[in-house]
């Protein structure tokens, strides 16, 4: 039993390494993919056998709890032998690099691996060493095609589309993984795409991706449909990239006020680990806008959506 | 089959007179371009001209019919970094220097990043005697400014140069403090000593893997602006005017740095720049998919950028191309982009990189030559870069046109980190002649 039997869908893929490359037909597909999957995970049984005797690796160089844990009940709902990793710093101090992990992992004849790794194409250097699919759960500040697909649906399944919606992202722009991701994603799908952040934290040439270019929420977050919030870390904050926390709150903190100006229907998103105070206030957070839990859900559901549509791909499927 | 020559050393005959006929003549120190010969006896050019043919070749000699072709002065390579000592599993002296006679590379100047460093007389002498016994192209080494290249004390200058050391450099970094970089200036113009630096400012430059702009951007990778350069070359430039210094900008990237030098070189002040043939022939969208081998120090910038360093070299502000070989073994390359090490080798393609500016008509034959060859030699103040009669013989010949396509495993380099894997090139070196003796012949049977 798999997700969608009935209907084929297109994803000529051996792995998922970002949205650049996915056609909107793609996305589109995987979209309803995951929300089979989402209906399939409010039920009592939610497993299907699609990766039955398969076996999935979740490799992660860089601690994430949430990401690795979606993963992981992804490829269990599906049916597939889950088996976590943490390389952390423990392998890089003994001096192994990326790849002898890869040949190492790879020796072990996984059917899938996903990984995380704090270095921008980390994960295709990866690809092209083994010989199983290979998802990126996120490459140093470069892709997390993931979260923007769980982001995708979250917003499509209450708005009912994506096309010509204002999507404002706010935060750290130049670090962000996350917004790269939803950019091109969002960009394919007929969305507008404004970025909202102060210039030190906004990468040279943003512009060239197609998305508006704000240094205010007053200008940024006017008539946006949604407003999507990223995390800042905190040694960026502390006078390195914004001269404290306090003044980052004042001028780029999502409160009740500054999302006013967004239509009162827009939705609030966050990828989540959250700095309450930092760059969104509880009241936000925790509002009837807000949509951040549900985006958790819809992690799951796109995860496996993404094993569902690579497993298909793989040989002997 | 190409065939390498052996040390000097351990061939101590006297090679028979060698002469070359039909060759088209490229001498950028008198300025001669004529289809000619040249006869070479004992080491020296005998003759040179458009009277000289295999009629009055000397008796016994080597006679090279080279129709076609273009024979020049031996390349002299300001800036290679070898490996040797420390680093000999990617690239020994000999091993560097075979590659450099592949190249047409005559002198190759080595860079003091070894480990240990260059800083000390007995490293000169160490480096001399080994390039002595295992090297067959000449080979000299550029000293440290600064102790260890730590950027803090200078070297000892003058011993140093006493003990063979052509000129100072801080190699891969730079010096931070303009404090030190002033005293070494001034202290460096007493003995008219030329100081070679990178200008890049590392402070600037911080976590920056590549050039800034869209391209990083689009990678995920944090860029580094052309001001890392300009800033610290405008810096450079006015202290070198105070100490009244001899000052090589080692390598440009930047567009912005070029009415720098201009502006400095129209005060009469001694400044000279050099620019690698990376930054001539590539730009930053040749990263493509984070190809680790084409992460350079200075980055590969923009196309106006290159463009403009193509100007600046064809109207004579950038001075000399150098290759800037840097080899680096999977170790180091095979790593993430932001984790890996900076460079890549390049002495057996100077040249033909070099020539696609020759034909794309870009900068005439003339000028690349010169800046490959005797504009570098007269920097370092060495007997090179020159056909005239009485001349040291350092040659190459060369096929222009002749088309090849870059086998990193043809390559005689230890280290196989070429930004010009399977590129078509064209410009091939058929003969490699140092002193008078054959040290590469690509036809030899």
């Amino acid at each position: 039993m798999s997700l969608a039997p009935e209907s084929p869908i297109s994803f000529p893929h051996r792995h998922l390494l970002g949205i650049n490359g996915l056609s909107p037909q793609e996305i589109g597909d995987l979209l309803e993919l995951a929300d089979r999957a989402a209906e399939l995970g409010r039920q009592v049984e939610k497993k299907t056998s699609t990766l039955r005797g398969r076996t999935q690796i979740n490799l992660f160089f860089e601690a994430s709890t949430r990401t690795q844990s979606s993963f992981e009940l992804a490829g269990k709902r599906l049916g597939a032998d889950v088996m976590n990793m943490s390389v952390g710093a423990s392998a890089v101090k003994k001096g192994e690099t990326l790849i002898d992990t890869a040949m190492t992992l790879n020796a072990m004849r996984p059917d899938i691996l996903v990984v995380r790794h704090h270095a921008a194409g980390a994960v295709e250097l990866l690809a092209q060493k083994v010989g199983c699919s290979v998802i990126n759960a996120g490459d140093g500040s470069h892709e997390h095609p993931t979260q923007a697909l769980l982001d995708a649906l979250t917003i499509r399944r209450h708005k009912g589309r994506l096309q010509g919606l204002i999507v404002a992202i706010c935060g750290d722009i130049l670090h962000s993984r996350v917004a790269r991701s939803n950019i091109i994603l969002l960009n394919a799908m007929g969305a507008r795409v404004r970025v909202i952040a102060p210039s030190t934290l906004l990468p040279p040439a943003i512009e060239r991706l197609g998305v508006e270019v704000h240094r205010t929420m007053r200008t940024g977050l006017t008539d946006a449909d949604v407003v999507m919030m990223l995390r800042l870390q905190r040694e960026r904050m502390q006078g390195a990239y914004v001269p404290s926390v306090r003044e980052y709150f004042r001028f780029f903190g999502l409160d009740a006020e500054k999302l006013a100006l967004a239509r009162p229907d827009a939705l609030v998103m966050h990828p989540g680990p959250m700095n309450r105070g930092v760059e969104i206030d509880s009241d936000v957070a925790d509002g009837h806008q807000s949509v951040i839990r549900e985006q958790v859900e819809m992690g799951v559901a796109v995860r496996m959506a993404v094993l569902e549509a690579l497993a298909r791909n793989l040989p002997n499927a | 089959m190409a065939q390498f020559g052996t040390p000097e050393r351990f061939e101590p005959r006297k090679p028979a007179p060698l002469v070359f006929s039909n060759v088209r003549l490229i001498d950028p120190s008198t300025g001669r371009d004529e289809i000619g010969g040249l006869i070479e006896i004992d080491g020296r050019i005998a003759d040179v001209g458009r009277h000289v043919g295999p009629g009055n070749a000397p008796d016994g000699a080597e006679i090279v019919d080279g129709r076609g072709q273009v024979l020049a002065p031996g390349l002299v390579d300001m800036r290679v970094f070898i490996g040797e000592p420390g680093y000999e599993h990617r690239e020994t002296i000999a091993s560097a220097s075979r590659a450099a006679a592949a190249g047409g590379v005559t002198t190759m100047v080595c860079m003091p990043d070894t480990d240990p460093v260059i800083d000390d007389i007995a490293l000169v002498d160490f480096v001399q005697r080994l390039a002595r016994d295992t090297a067959i192209v000449k080979v000299r080494p550029m000293a440290a400014l600064t102790q260890g290249l730590r950027g803090t004390e200078m070297t000892e200058i003058g011993l140093l140069l006493d003990a063979g050391a052509l000129a100072f450099t801080n190699g891969r970094q730079a010096v931070t403090s303009a404090r030190v970089m002033r005293r070494a200036l001034t202290y460096a113009r007493d003995f008219d000593a030329l100081v070679v630096h990178l200008p890049a400012d590392p402070d600037l430059v911080g976590e920056g893997v590549m050039n800034e702009g869209e391209a990083a951007t689009r990678l995920g990778l944090l860029g580094i602006p052309a001001e890392a350069e300009t800033i610290m070359l405008s810096r450079d430039l006015a202290l070198a005017a105070l100490a009244d210094a001899r000052y090589h900008a080692a390598q440009l990237s930047a567009a912005g740095s070029i009415p720098l030098i201009r502006e400095a070189k129209a005060r009469g002040h001694r400044i000279t720049a050099g620019v690698a043939v990376a930054n001539l022939s590539l730009n930053e969208n040749d990263v493509g998919s984070y190809r680790t081998f084409f992460k350079l120090s200075p980055p590969l910038r923009s196309e106006d950028d290159r463009q403009a360093l193509i100007e600046a070299l064809a109207d004579g502000t950038i001075d000399t191309i150098v290759s800037s070989h840097d080899p680096q073994d999977v170790e180091t390359k095979r790593h993430p982009f932001s984790e890996a090490a900076d460079g890549a080798i390049g002495l057996e393609t100077l040249l033909a990189a070099a020539l696609r500016l020759h034909h794309s008509g870009e900068v005439p034959l003339m000028r690349l030559i010169d800046a490959l060859s005797t504009r570098p030699a007269r920097l370092l103040g060495i007997e090179a870069g020159s056909l005239s009669p009485g001349a040291v013989a350092d040659l190459v010949l060369f096929d222009p046109d002749a088309p090849w396509v870059v086998d990193p495993e043809s390559l005689s380099s230890r280290s196989k980190n070429t930004p010009f894997e399977g590129a078509r090139l064209q410009g091939r070196v058929i003969r490699t002649v140092v002193a008078g003796r054959t040290v590469y012949d690509y036809d030899s049977p």
